[in-house]
């Protein structure tokens, strides 16, 4: 690798200051620092650090969602076959052939359009690349339904970019998740591609469809009817809904692989397990709540929504793919410990209360991370404030010892 | 009353190179510095010049501020150089040391009668002023105050740091003499913090009036800071506690009880590039060549003086700080690493679970200087808290002190801590953001506008 490094530091000189390509320097770094952890040593301060840097935390959680993107590869084959009525003839590799040719052009989609803003941005103020993106531009097509239209897709990326985080001063600075941020804005510009019966399964061309065959997912149905359906083949059982054999967007649906997910990102101490936890105990909470006064309700719909089993409403939707990916994101989450525990309830909390309250939004996650997302610095507020009360008031103890 | 601690949060770094228990013959050093940079907002004045011959205890440099708080000369000898850098800032003031050491004559064996203005005045005249630091700020204590409390901690914890029970083996006396004269100084308690994970050296749990603690837990459980915070913390603007390392209690014991300024010291040569690590006889500011002689594994390699969190780079002629009981040999990590943050593992050590050297058996490493990545903005959250035993805010301290928000930083108890307390803090941050150098500006802030 000799080679590469010695080019590197050849052509180097015409990036820095007083050289051709002196503006490109952030882009020049950039690609520098992803081929080569520097030979900087520590100058100030420490003079041994921890291994870990930004770009290693941000690579651990794609391999966290590797399991989720495969899972929603196969599923979107497996989805369509099904729809058409021919699932039963198809491989394995025949749903993750097509679910490839759907999944992976908006996961190029959204790294291309994405890192070309975080390029441009840098270029323009000078800074160095910041490594946030990566994990953003995985998570914006795992949260999105397959038959989204690419450009609706870059639309949505680059609203998140530019008004999600670079208004804000760039990764580490944003109040809002920038993938959220490009979901809700596609989910309010474009509503009747993010919801709805048709979107979840791809199903374009003159294929003929099985007939009474429903695209809808689990809650849209629970929203519509307060039932799932009851077919032969137990689509939205339980186990169907834990394992994620189910319509929904592309990495969201399935449960097991999202804990997969979960597991690697506790073991490496990089998301936060007690956001994850409190969240669940949130969501219980409220689906406990609801069960209780589910026959208060006032339709039979919601009656029978209110009454879905509480553990069930957290293998449904994007619940646990929002809870373990998209609330623990460290930068718009709550940053203090006993922040986290509040900030993780109250998003579990409102993701059920939003689920089930408003037939307008099928699933509540997204809103209720985004809404606490703006809550958590308050919440920092009064934890800190805590502290600091803590300490005026063993100070004046401590005087009023020091004078009796 | 003894009161036991137990820190769970910290973390002790795998380092190899620690120094073996025995006492290693190198020829003594003929070159001693006095560096005024070992010293907080300090502005170093000269009582000498070149070329003057001074004995051992003789003034070399005082305080601009309080010209009563001197630097005594560690040896006898000639100046020879009084080194500057840059707008001509004061770096080292140099003795080229006489074969044989003549002292400088102070009163001794009084000690029971001295009252504490007399006793203050010297240490003052002797040099052994500047061993006693305070807390907030860990500049030299100033003589005018009265501290609530005095610190001592027998514990080192820090990466390969020299074995306190060890360096002070054999010295009872000495250090009940230093002990005795510290309790003179203030009106509340001399506490004394001991090791809780082996037995103590009896030199510490047989001195009198002392208040006895035991700490147990990993880095930075050592830390005077961490016992102030425990024991009796400083909570607000004029809150005053001193603290003072073991090894210069004894200096200080000495000078009462034989009369002169003999600064030695028992110090450790570890890290992972030192061929034999062990300790060695030393004496404050010695210039390190002669130990460093022929144990060096390599040519690429980092001097510092003290441990390797909160230590000074110092070059292999460099000297010992006026502080510090150890010196560190680190290789310089300024190598490209290919992909090195997609590695599974490699040459480092992570609190964090997302590289797999977790996996392999606890084993010591030969680490590097290496920053493994670049300075970005605080992201990953809760790090910091892992190694941070002090009911106070760390992330939000640094960001208040960033924005040069005194009000904050007083409030979030910027007081309580100095850079040693924050090291380790600065070592597991993801974003290498550089820890102690913003909380010493921020110390330097509050000073000037509270202190």
């Amino acid at each position: 690798m000799k080679f590469l490094h010695d080019t590197i530091k050849k052509i180097e000189p015409n990036f820095e200051k007083g050289g051709k390509f002196e503006k490109l320097y952030p882009l020049f770094d950039g690609f520098k620092t992803f081929a080569f952890v520097p030979e900087h040593t520590a100058h100030t301060g420490a003079h041994l650090r921890d291994g870990i840097d930004l770009k290693r935390t941000m690579v651990t959680v794609i391999i966290a969602l590797i399991p989720a993107l495969i899972f929603g590869m196969w599923n979107v084959g497996y989805q369509h076959y099904l729809a058409l009525g021919v699932a039963d003839q198809m491989t394995f590799l025949d749903n993750i052939i097509y679910g490839s040719i759907k999944v992976i052009p908006m996961v190029i989609v959204s790294y291309a359009v994405g890192l070309a803003i975080e390029f441009a941005f840098c270029i323009y103020k000078g800074h160095q690349i910041n490594e946030g993106y990566l994990v953003t531009g995985m998570l914006i097509p795992l949260i999105m339904p397959v038959d989204l239209p690419l450009w609706m897709l870059a639309v949505s990326v680059i609203f998140a970019v530019v008004i999600g985080k670079e208004v804000f001063g760039g990764t580490g600075m944003n109040i809002l998740n920038p993938a959220l941020t490009a979901r809700v804005f596609a989910f309010f510009a474009y509503p009747s591609y993010m919801s709805g019966e048709k979107v979840w399964i791809n199903t374009a061309g003159s294929e003929s469809l099985v007939d009474g065959y429903s695209g809808a997912t689990a809650l849209g149905h629970l929203a519509n009817s307060g039932t799932l359906p009851t077919d032969t083949q137990a689509t939205y059982s339980a186990f169907n809904m834990f394992m994620g054999v189910i319509p929904g967007s592309v990495g969201e649906t399935s449960t097991l692989m999202i804990l997969i997910g979960a597991f690697i990102l506790i073991l490496a101490g990089i998301g936060s397990w007690k956001i994850m936890l409190s969240g669940v105990v949130g969501a219980l909470a409220m689906g406990g709540i609801f069960n209780l006064f589910a026959q208060y309700a006032i339709s039979p719909e919601q009656q029978a929504f209110m009454a879905v089993p509480a553990w069930q409403q957290l293998i449904m939707g994007g619940f646990a793919f929002g809870i373990v990916f998209m609330a623990t994101d460290p930068v718009s989450a709550a940053q203090t410990e006993r922040g986290k525990w509040i900030y993780g309830f109250l998003v579990g909390f409102f993701a059920i209360m939003i689920r089930v309250f408003n037939p307008a939004y099928p699933e509540g996650i997204m809103l209720a991370i985004l809404l606490m997302n703006v809550f958590a610095p308050l919440i920092d507020h009064y934890v800190v404030q805590g502290n600091i009360k803590r300490r005026m008031k063993r100070a004046e103890t401590q005087l009023q010892t020091a004078n009796a | 009353m003894s009161k036991d601690l137990k820190i769970t949060k910290g973390v002790n770094i795998p380092l190899k190179g620690k120094a073996e228990q025995l006492i290693g013959n190198a020829d003594r050093a003929k070159v001693f510095a006095i560096k005024p940079t070992d010293f907080h907002s300090f502005f170093p004045k000269l009582s000498v010049r070149e070329g003057d011959e001074v004995k051992a205890g003789d003034p070399i440099i005082f305080s601009k501020d309080d010209n009563r708080i001197k630097m005594t000369a560690p040896v006898s000898g000639e100046v020879i150089e009084i080194k500057r850098g840059d707008k001509r800032k004061m770096l080292e003031v140099k003795i080229l040391a006489d074969a044989e050491t003549k002292y400088r004559e102070f009163p001794k064996g009084d000690l029971s009668t001295l009252d504490r203005e007399a006793l203050i005045q010297r240490l003052i005249e002797s040099g052994t002023w500047p061993f006693i630091r305070q807390r907030p700020y860990g500049t030299i204590a100033s003589p005018d105050d009265t501290p609530k409390s005095i610190f001592i901690s027998a514990v080192n914890t820090a990466p390969l740091g020299a074995d306190q029970d060890f360096v002070v083996h054999g010295e009872e006396a000495l250090f009940q003499a230093g002990i005795d004269a510290l309790a003179k100084l203030t009106p509340g308690k001399v506490h004394l913090t001991v090791t809780g994970m082996s037995t103590p050296s009896k030199v510490f749990t047989e001195a009198k009036n002392v208040e006895l603690h035991r700490v147990s837990g990993p880095h930075p459980a050592g830390n005077v800071g961490v016992h102030i915070h425990h024991f009796d913390p400083i909570l607000k603007n004029g809150d005053l506690v001193w603290y003072i390392n073991p090894q210069d209690v004894i200096i200080i014991g000495r000078l009462l009880l034989e009369g002169r300024f003999e600064p030695t010291r028992i110090i450790a040569l570890a890290g992972p590039e030192v061929k034999n690590p062990r300790y060695y006889r030393g004496i404050l500011g010695m210039q390190v060549s002669t130990i460093l002689a022929d144990q060096l594994n390599s040519d690429n390699v980092r001097v510092v003086s003290g441990d390797v969190l909160t230590g000074t780079h110092i070059s292999e002629d460099g000297f010992l700080g006026y502080y510090d009981q150890q010196i560190t040999v680190l290789r310089e990590g300024n190598e490209p690493e290919f992909f090195g943050w997609l590695k599974p593992g490699g040459n480092k050590f992570s609190i964090s679970r997302s590289l797999f050297t977790w996996l392999r058996p606890q084993r010591d490493l030969a680490l590097d200087t290496n920053m493994h990545g670049e300075e970005r903005a605080f992201v990953v959250t809760g790090e910091y808290e892992r190694v941070f035993p002090f009911d106070i805010f760390p992330v939000q301290l640094l960001k208040s002190i960033m924005i040069e928000d005194i009000e904050n930083m007083e409030k979030l108890g910027i007081y309580e801590l100095v850079e040693e307390d924050m090291a380790l803090c600065e070592f597991v941050c993801t974003s290498k953001i550089p820890v102690q150098e913003t909380l010493r500006k921020g110390l330097d802030l509050a000073k000037q506008e509270l202190g």
